[in-house]
């Protein structure tokens, strides 16, 4: 008896393959390594300032590169600030974008509209950041600002928060600008939520008489929440982790004189931007290093619970049918 | 049989429940309309400005000093350079490591985890990116370069390759692969020219996809490959950009910058779009 031995093209077959699996296996852990490699870096490069300031880094409110002094309180107030007026913006009008894109639009809209709003979230940043710097901001200012001021100034505290020279600049421009920005990825993971929901489910209700409201509000809203919560949660990933649509606008001031909203200020983003290049090696280097370490850290948590929130619907999803 | 008194509040709380139900559409039509207003705003005027600003000397001449003439030509070429080698870098590593996720290691730990470590790479802050980049391959040579504008390029363009290339690979049927081994393909053969070509449109389209994405990142490149004034093909030197050179010029006061900016984002917006657009198409023949 015997086997005809297999031709020699058949017989590479196993070396080939184990290289090939190996190759692959590299490329996957390289990613691991990525990174463990950034958090590593970053924190070596951080290390002067981290050994300098500790914690406490994250409360002072002094950044004077001459003096060598460093505290990030401000960077780090102006990213939460404008991540919270972009989601105040943001979240309403994507909900109100993906409902009307799920139940209301007619067929033929649907596709264009989404991709409409899929487009919107291709647009570069610095796209962003330009037409809010040279575009918007005097808009702003003229119609917005200035108004405002007249009506609220004497009251108090509403007063203080649209104090400061109505130019367009700060928080509040920063702020408008990444909602702008964010709503069409929010839009876009809420749309793709609201679609998970089983027909059989909003038809039953539709079938008692709900409107389309209350199917919405009380069928897939709570069919969904852990999907829009991190929907949320992945539009402020991006509002906190944005670099040139937030430097154009925000001004790149580096204190923190009064609540107002219209008030030049800064993000760590735009900190990173504009004074990395030319900070000398030493502390001002490894202050920024240390900021940078910080974003990385918040978007990481936000990350990850929007990422644990998405699974957890999936697998409900999943349970279900 | 209903009192007139039911029937009142009955027709009451239906004229509620709509009132509700309209307003509710309302705002969602509302929300959709400006949605809609803020993408042709700054279309309009991306388009406006930004061929006001165009000219053949915008292809042709080096980036200007203030209130001279000039174009963009030395930055166009270095965003194509560096788009272009970062994608090549990037490309397969990133289906590389798609293909393990979906062919070698489908649930086991190292995949979840090298998911769920790919999820958070894709969202990372560009900023970032570049900071670890400037840590790695500018700081240790002491001087910016083109190498490491490519180097933090790719890095953004690998994640974005490995969801699409897994996804992709997953939709393939299992039948098609199972019909490759019954006919004794290893498995790398297997891969290689059943599965990775049946997904083919898929791939490419998230290629196209990161490309765009790299296209208009600036953060990354603010300390890795800075900007240069002259035309250099020296990968080893500082390296001009679009999207940093509109940063540099669109922060000036100088009206010629300014212009320059405009046309430059023109450029990347349309080139954006175009491959958005472009992706998009391939992806809908395929499905």
């Amino acid at each position: 008896m015997t086997t005809a031995l297999p031709n020699k093209r058949a017989r590479s077959g196993p070396l080939v393959d184990q290289i090939f699996g190996w190759v692959a296996k590299a490329c996957a852990l390289l990613t691991l390594g990525l990174l463990i490699a950034i958090l590593t870096s970053l924190t070596i490069s951080a290390w002067p300032a981290i050994a300098k300031y500790g914690l406490s880094f994250m409360s002072s409110t002094v950044w004077d590169p001459v003096q060598e002094e460093f505290g990030g309180f401000v960077m780090i107030y102006g990213t939460l600030a404008t991540s919270l007026i972009a989601l105040l913006i943001a979240v309403p009008v994507s909900f109100g974008i993906a409902l009307f894109l799920t139940e209301l639009s007619p067929a033929w809209l649907k596709r264009p509209l989404g991709t409409a709003i899929e487009l919107l979230a291709a647009v570069p940043s610095i796209v962003y950041g330009m037409w809010g710097l040279l575009v918007f901001g005097p808009v702003l200012a003229e119609y917005v600002q200035t108004p405002l001021q007249n009506a609220f100034s004497g009251v108090p505290y509403l007063g203080a928060l649209v104090s400061g020279p109505p130019v367009g600049i700060g928080l509040l421009s920063a702020g408008i600008i990444l909602a702008i920005m964010i709503i069409p990825f929010i839009a876009a993971v809420m749309r793709d939520v609201f679609e998970v929901t089983p027909p059989l489910l909003k038809e039953s209700a539709y079938g008692l008489g709900a409107t389309t409201w209350e199917v919405v509000s009380k069928v897939v809203l709570p069919y969904t929440k852990t999907g829009v919560i991190g929907g949320i949660m992945l539009g402020l990933g991006r509002a906190i982790g944005e670099t040139m649509a937030v430097t154009f606008v925000i001004g790149n001031f580096n204190q923190l004189d009064s609540l107002s909203l219209f008030q030049a200020a800064n993000s760590i983003t735009s900190a990173l931007a504009n004074e990395f290049a030319e900070a000398g090696e030493g502390l001002h280097q490894a202050a920024l290093m240390y900021l940078g370490l910080v974003l990385f850290f918040i978007t990481f948590v936000i990350l990850t619970l929007s990422k644990l929130l998405l699974t957890q619907l999936r697998k409900a999803e999943g349970a279900k049918t | 049989m209903m009192t007139e008194a039911q029937q009142l509040s009955r027709a009451a709380k239906f004229a509620s429940r709509n009132r509700v139900n309209n307003l509710a559409t309302l705002l969602a039509l509302a929300a959709m309309a400006f949605g809609l207003v803020w993408l042709f705003w700054i279309l309009i005027e991306t388009v406006r400005l930004g061929i006001g600003g165009l000219s053949i000397a915008t292809l042709t001449q080096m980036t200007p000093p203030p209130n001279e003439d000039g174009g963009l030509a030395n930055a166009i070429y270095g965003s194509l350079l560096m788009v272009g080698l970062a994608t090549l870098v990037g490309t397969p590593i990133g289906v590389m490591a798609g293909i393990y996720l979906a062919e070698f290691d489908k649930s086991g730990w190292l995949a979840n985890l090298t998911r769920f470590v790919n999820d958070i790479l894709l969202s990372a802050p560009s900023i970032v990116i570049g900071l670890f980049v400037y840590a790695i391959a500018v700081n240790p040579v002491k001087t910016f370069s083109g190498a490491a504008g490519v180097l933090a390029l790719a890095l953004i363009v690998i994640p974005v390759v490995i969801r699409t290339t897994e996804n992709m690979l997953q939709l393939v049927p299992a039948g098609l692969r199972e019909a490759a081994y019954a006919l004794g393909a290893p498995k790398w053969k297997v891969i290689i020219s059943i599965t990775l070509k049946a997904a083919r449109a898929g791939v490419i389209t998230g290629v196209l996809l990161a490309v765009a994405r790299i296209a208009g990142e600036t953060a990354p490149l603010l300390f890795t490959a800075l900007s240069n004034q002259f035309w250099t093909s020296s990968l080893g030197q500082p390296m001009a950009s679009l999207p940093v050179t509109i940063f540099k010029f669109a922060m000036s006061p100088y009206e010629n910058w300014q212009k320059l900016a405009w046309a430059g984002v023109f450029l990347i917006t349309l080139a954006v779009l175009a491959l958005n657009i472009a992706a998009r198409l391939l992806a809908r023949n395929k499905s």
